[in-house]
């Protein structure tokens, strides 16, 4: 192993700069998807709105969304507003409004679908037992939503937390620029350090990821 | 906004966009050959097979592509494998690519019920007739949407090429800001190209998405 | 007449629960056998393993003197001599009538198109649905596409037809009009074994009656009009019963 820079690893404080710099992604996603979550609330149900210019806003908004690399996003936002409106924003900022931007309109879709998919059997066979407005939405379509929608919206985490690898390139120092500090400090002394430290980079983002997935699943299954 | 500028930048962008379409196309290409064998073979539960792509798709659906990139770029050369960074590009989305593509061919065989291949074996036809003529191209159209998503998806991620050097659209942008300092010019320019790739891919997965929802077959 | 379909002693179970214990039976060429029983108790399963879609755990089951074995290469031979009709969803939703008939005579019999073509508008013909030739199965209603599943069953030619609750599925109106079809495949005189909830059509069609409980064959008689009327066993008394309301 030693040819291949696992040592590096163990090597003064490496092993915890590492660690520190996937936080940072993970935090950065964490505060997005709070966000993210409160705000598609009210835009998902803005999206089955009667109103067609709320709807076709809000359709144009998810196109964009889904259309535009959020590398593209992040590079708008981070150089761009400090050309346009002399305004200088941190990249942590410029990184947590673009996934707020992007989850937001996610999230939105997602609980617009999970809404839609209630079927029009269950309005009416509230209704028909004599409850109200107030009484089919909260005891009958809402419970049903939320549990359509919660393993969706797991999943949006481990979205955030692989997209948030993109920061680097506006320059926050996290885990994969950590990655390309050790490897460059090492350099001399243990050439192959890049296998190990990638490898290891490799396997920390599927030990953040796979476990949510895993879950996201697994409820899916039992509500399903 | 200078447009003098934005002529003299066109041709970069043209070339970048090729080189973006060029890799993201074979990569594609290359997930889909891998989604629709992986498929047959977990479809089919091959034995050992099916284990071996199981962990194949967890691990490649569980992290980003960029990391993905760096471990194919600067890991494996230190193992002896070196490759070029286009056939690296090719390969990362290949990869990634084929871990999605699989999923969603195999819950579109998967949704296929069981009566139409026992139907089918009824009148006499093998496994293989089966599996091509009857089973495969109902599974194709269900999974016709899924499919188009993770082309879309996959078409975007090109965007982080730029890091292992490849000359792509996103690095052409970044490259110029860099020299000339004409920030809003190549923003504006990396939008507009990202919407000449992207919109006309996007616009036919929804007619696509639309016709499967509503028409399937016969009309 | 000679004995088409023999069964002798077939067993069959899904891990440790037993489907179908001892099933002896054999039908003659021509003669239509209707098989009765309540849901679960094997009927279903028994057809299956007439043409190999199951696999048997014991006993032996021969079409035309050929072994029916699912793991065998000529299962598809065999299968070629045996039709079978589900209960629904079973014509190609991505294939047109048309095409759907003619796939299997194609594919696997090597038939000329042209002949085949022909065949099958001749059938249709006589189903009443050479007009929706180029149709969709889901622009038909659920009686029309089960006379098309039956045409294309037939156009195989095989020995012997399988239907399996071919009108479970099916709106009340629908139903006469596949059963009719069914009828006159009886009077021209094939062999057909039949599952079905459908007594007034059992009562009609059936040359033999055979009453499945849990898994057995509980009654067994060539005297159709009795069976209905006074069956012998307690089982099909009761279960005879649950068609009648009082």
């Amino acid at each position: 192993m030693q040819s291949l820079g696992i040592d590096v690893l163990f090597k003064g404080t490496n092993m915890i700069r590492l660690l520190k710099g996937l936080w940072v992604s993970v935090e950065i996603s964490l505060i997005s998807v709070a966000i993210s979550i409160v705000l598609g609330l009210i835009v998902g149900v803005l999206m089955t709105a009667k109103n067609r210019i709320i709807r076709l806003f809000f359709r144009v908004y998810l196109e964009i969304v889904r259309i535009m690399p959020q590398m593209v996003l992040l590079f708008i936002v981070y150089f761009g507003t400090t050309r346009v409106f002399g305004m200088n924003i941190s990249a942590e900022l410029s990184a947590i409004i673009v996934f707020v931007f992007w989850g937001t309109a996610e999230m939105g879709d997602l609980v617009r679908g999970s809404i839609k998919s209630i079927p029009r059997i269950q309005y009416d066979s509230a209704y028909a037992l004599g409850m109200d407005k107030f009484q089919v939405h909260f005891f009958i379509i809402f419970p049903q939503t939320i549990r359509r929608l919660i393993p969706l919206s797991i999943n949006l985490v481990t979205r955030m937390v692989k997209t948030t690898s993109l920061v680097m390139m506006i320059g926050i120092v996290e885990v994969l620029k950590v990655a390309q500090q050790i490897i460059e400090a090492n350099r001399k002394a243990s050439p192959n350090a890049a296998f190990g430290i990638f490898a290891v980079v490799f396997l920390l983002y599927f030990l953040v990821c796979w476990p949510i997935s895993r879950f996201a699943v697994k409820l899916e299954k039992r509500w399903a | 906004m200078d447009l003098n500028v934005l002529k003299s930048y066109i041709p970069l962008y043209n070339e970048a966009l090729l080189l973006t379409v060029k890799i993201g196309f074979i990569g594609i290409l290359t997930a889909f050959a891998i989604g629709l064998s992986g498929a047959w073979a977990i479809y089919f539960k091959i034995p050992v097979v099916k284990k071996v792509l199981t962990i194949y798709i967890e691990l490649f659906r569980n992290t980003p592509l960029l990391v993905q990139l760096f471990f194919i770029y600067f890991a494996l050369p230190k193992l002896g494998l070196k490759i070029s960074a286009e056939l690296c590009g090719i390969l990362g989305l290949g990869l990634i690519g084929g871990a999605y593509m699989i999923e969603t061919f195999r819950s579109g065989l998967e949704s296929i019920d069981k009566v139409q291949s026992e139907s089918a074996l009824s009148l006499g036809m093998t496994e293989g007739q089966v599996f091509f003529d009857i089973i495969l191209p109902q599974a194709f159209s269900v999974s016709m949407p899924g499919i188009m998503a993770n082309v879309i998806f996959l078409l975007k991620e090109t965007s982080v090429f730029s890091t292992i050097s490849l000359m792509d659209l996103m690095f052409t942008a970044k490259d110029l800001i860099g020299m000339y300092a004409k920030t809003i010019e190549c923003l504006f320019l990396l939008v507009v190209y990202y919407l000449i790739m992207l919109l006309p891919v996007s616009i036919l997965g929804s007619i696509i998405e639309r016709r499967v929802r509503y028409a399937e077959f016969g009309d | 007449m000679s004995e088409l379909v023999k069964v002798k002693h077939l067993h069959k179970e899904f891990g440790n629960n037993v489907v179908l214990k001892d099933i002896n039976l054999s039908v003659k060429k021509g003669e239509v056998v209707v098989i009765i029983g309540p849901s679960g108790c094997g009927k279903s399963t028994f057809l299956r393993c007439l043409n190999g879609l199951e696999e048997i755990q014991g006993g032996v089951v021969t079409v035309d003197g050929l072994p029916v074995e699912p793991d065998k290469k000529d299962i598809s031979n065999i299968r070629q001599k045996i039709g079978m009709v589900f209960q629904s969803y079973d014509l190609f939703p991505h294939k047109t009538v048309l095409e759907n008939t003619i796939l299997a005579p194609i594919k696997v019999q090597k038939r000329i198109k042209d002949d085949a073509i022909r065949e099958a508008l001749e059938l249709l013909d006589k189903v009443g649905l050479a007009d929706k030739k180029d149709y969709y199965p889901r622009q038909l209603s659920g009686g029309q596409k089960q006379r098309v599943a039956i045409v294309r069953a037939l156009l195989m030619h095989p020995d012997v037809l399988l239907f399996d609750e071919v009108t479970a599925a099916l709106d009340p109106e629908m139903v006469h009009e596949v059963l009719q079809t069914m009828l006159e495949l009886a009077k021209s005189g094939s062999t057909m074994i039949i599952v079905t909830h459908e007594m007034a059509f059992a009562k009609a069609v059936a040359d033999r009656i055979v009453f499945f409980d849990k898994g057995e064959i509980v009654e067994e008689t060539r005297d159709v009009k009795e069976f209905f009327e006074e069956p012998k066993t307690e089982r099909a008394k009761r279960f005879l019963k649950t068609f009648a309301y009082e």
